[in-house]
């Protein structure tokens, strides 16, 4: 494995998340009934620092939950190594609300796919949106973000590494060439 | 990091990172629970086969709520109006199941090691639902991730199993998993009912209820079996009352809370009275819902592993 320069650093990604944290507050037209969701496991994180810039810029708590999406993927089957269960968290009713799924990288769309299916189990949503902090391109579904932190075209033998400070001890976007 | 086994056939010698496992699973399942659609598509495109030889009402639907709500295709199976009536055997019943290209079998069976015998001659996962007087490792499950739930821990805690230890599956099954968690695990009944060699597997013997009562944190009640009664373990229900029975006015001598567990179905006023079946201490329905997502936890592990 050969890694390139880093797409995104520190730096870049606190841009970058601050400057989608001003888009889900345009397009929503504020926050009222927005709730943001993170998919674990780096989704979790992105959507609470998310949560922390959007609560800063309009000076109000917003809800937010966590998504595991493991008992909705289409793969458990065909899996080699069985998924530990993370556990769901979403403490409010999702109903009417308008619902931002945080992930952070967007690549076949399957995993968005399993968590639409589960927030409609969990209610009625008014909207749902989807942020993404990498668009790595390969759709395999009919699904496409809202908000993106930055659009990388990759190949088949790449591969996007998203590293959180709260889970790889540093904030950065790294290209692989997969050999 | 799945199950270590492919089966669920007891919890005799089954290690204390799967029973962790399962316990910690189920948790996730029990939030899956609380949601206004309690089903998620995880388990879609598997066949289980209910297989009860034995009657049973609670363990027969606990595992099929928690198979449907996994979205598993479920077959019952039960004896009355079976070819088993017609005399076929075990294994033949097994195997023509098995044709039918089924994924799962969760077995009932008054033969202890019916279960073990299954997991030999099919190629499916093989879940033991209580096989005589031998095992029933989901009930121990249940009841752990229970004490769990309340206690936080299962660790250091002293649990006293009382009634007819000699015909409780149950039992078997909580002795083995809880010591396995390293809870200190004591039986309670009289000398009738209680087997010679149970001090081998490092249970303390109480004889008389209030020593129990005295040194326990938590009391598992065993349904005194009526229907085994015929061969005079008891003089009377009315005596085992008297003797054994867990009575408000029992319990209060102890200086902390005991808490109530029961697996079900309960004899009112023989082997609990009423006003404990249904007081604060008692978690017996919370036993109930735990079932369900327990449950969900083995078939999801069983089902989605290698």
């Amino acid at each position: 494995m050969k890694t390139k320069p880093k797409l995104i650093d520190e730096l870049g990604m606190h841009r970058t998340l601050t400057r989608l944290a001003h888009e889900i507050i345009e397009h929503n037209k504020g926050i009222e009934s927005i709730a943001l969701v993170g998919i674990k496991t780096r989704g979790e994180f992105i959507a609470k620092r998310l949560a922390e810039r959007i609560t800063s810029i309009e000076k109000k708590e917003l809800l937010i939950g966590m998504l595991d999406i493991t008992l909705y993927r289409d793969d458990l089957r065909a899996k080699l190594k069985q998924p530990i269960l993370k556990g769901t968290d979403i403490a409010f009713d999702v109903t009417d609300k308008n619902i931002v799924l945080v992930d952070d990288v967007l690549f076949t769309g399957r995993t968005i796919r399993a968590a639409l299916d589960q927030l409609m189990d969990l209610g009625r949503p008014k909207t749902i949106q989807l942020a993404v902090l990498i668009d790595r391109g390969h759709r395999e579904l009919p699904i496409r973000a809202d908000f993106v932190g930055k659009n990388v075209p990759t190949s088949d033998n790449q591969e996007i590494q998203v590293r959180l400070k709260e889970v790889d001890g540093e904030d950065s976007v790294l290209l692989i060439e997969k050999v | 990091m799945p199950l270590q086994s492919r089966h669920l056939l007891g919890l005799e010698g089954v290690s204390r990172d799967d029973i962790q496992l399962v316990l910690d699973t189920a948790t996730n399942f029990r939030e899956v629970l609380e949601r206004p659609i309690k089903k998620v598509p995880t388990l879609q495109g598997k066949t289980i086969v209910n297989l009860f030889f034995e009657s049973s009402t609670r363990t027969r639907i606990s595992f099929e709520l928690a198979e449907r709500r996994l979205s598993a295709d479920v077959v019952n199976f039960s004896v009355a109006g079976s070819s088993v009536a017609k005399g076929e055997t075990l294994k033949d019943t097994a195997r023509n199941i098995e044709a039918m290209k089924i994924d799962m079998v969760v077995v009932r069976h008054s033969s202890p090691g019916a279960a073990l015998f299954l997991s030999r001659v099919m190629n499916a996962n093989i879940i033991n639902a209580g096989d005589g007087t031998h095992e029933h490792p989901t009930q121990a499950l249940l009841d752990m991730y229970t004490i769990r739930e309340k206690f936080g821990k299962l660790e250091g805690l002293n649990v006293c199993i009382v009634g007819d230890i000699s015909h409780s599956r149950v039992a078997l099954s909580n002795i083995y998993g809880m010591q396995t968690m390293g809870a200190n695990v004591s039986v309670c009944g009289p000398t009738t009912l209680i087997p010679k060699d149970i001090k081998k597997l490092g249970v303390k013997v109480y004889h008389n209820i209030d020593d129990a009562i005295r040194d326990a944190d938590i009391l598992n009640v065993l349904r005194i079996q009526l229907e085994r009664q015929d061969r005079s373990f008891l003089p009377s229900t009315r005596e085992y009352h008297n003797y054994f029975g867990i009575t408000k006015e029992r319990l209060s001598k102890s200086k902390k809370p005991i808490t109530i567990m029961h697996p079900g179905p309960i004899n009112r006023d023989v082997e609990i009275s009423a006003d404990v079946a249904d007081g604060e201490q008692s978690v017996i329905l919370q036993q109930v819902l735990n079932g369900v997502a327990v449950r969900m936890a083995v078939l999801y592990l069983l089902g989605t592993g290698n």
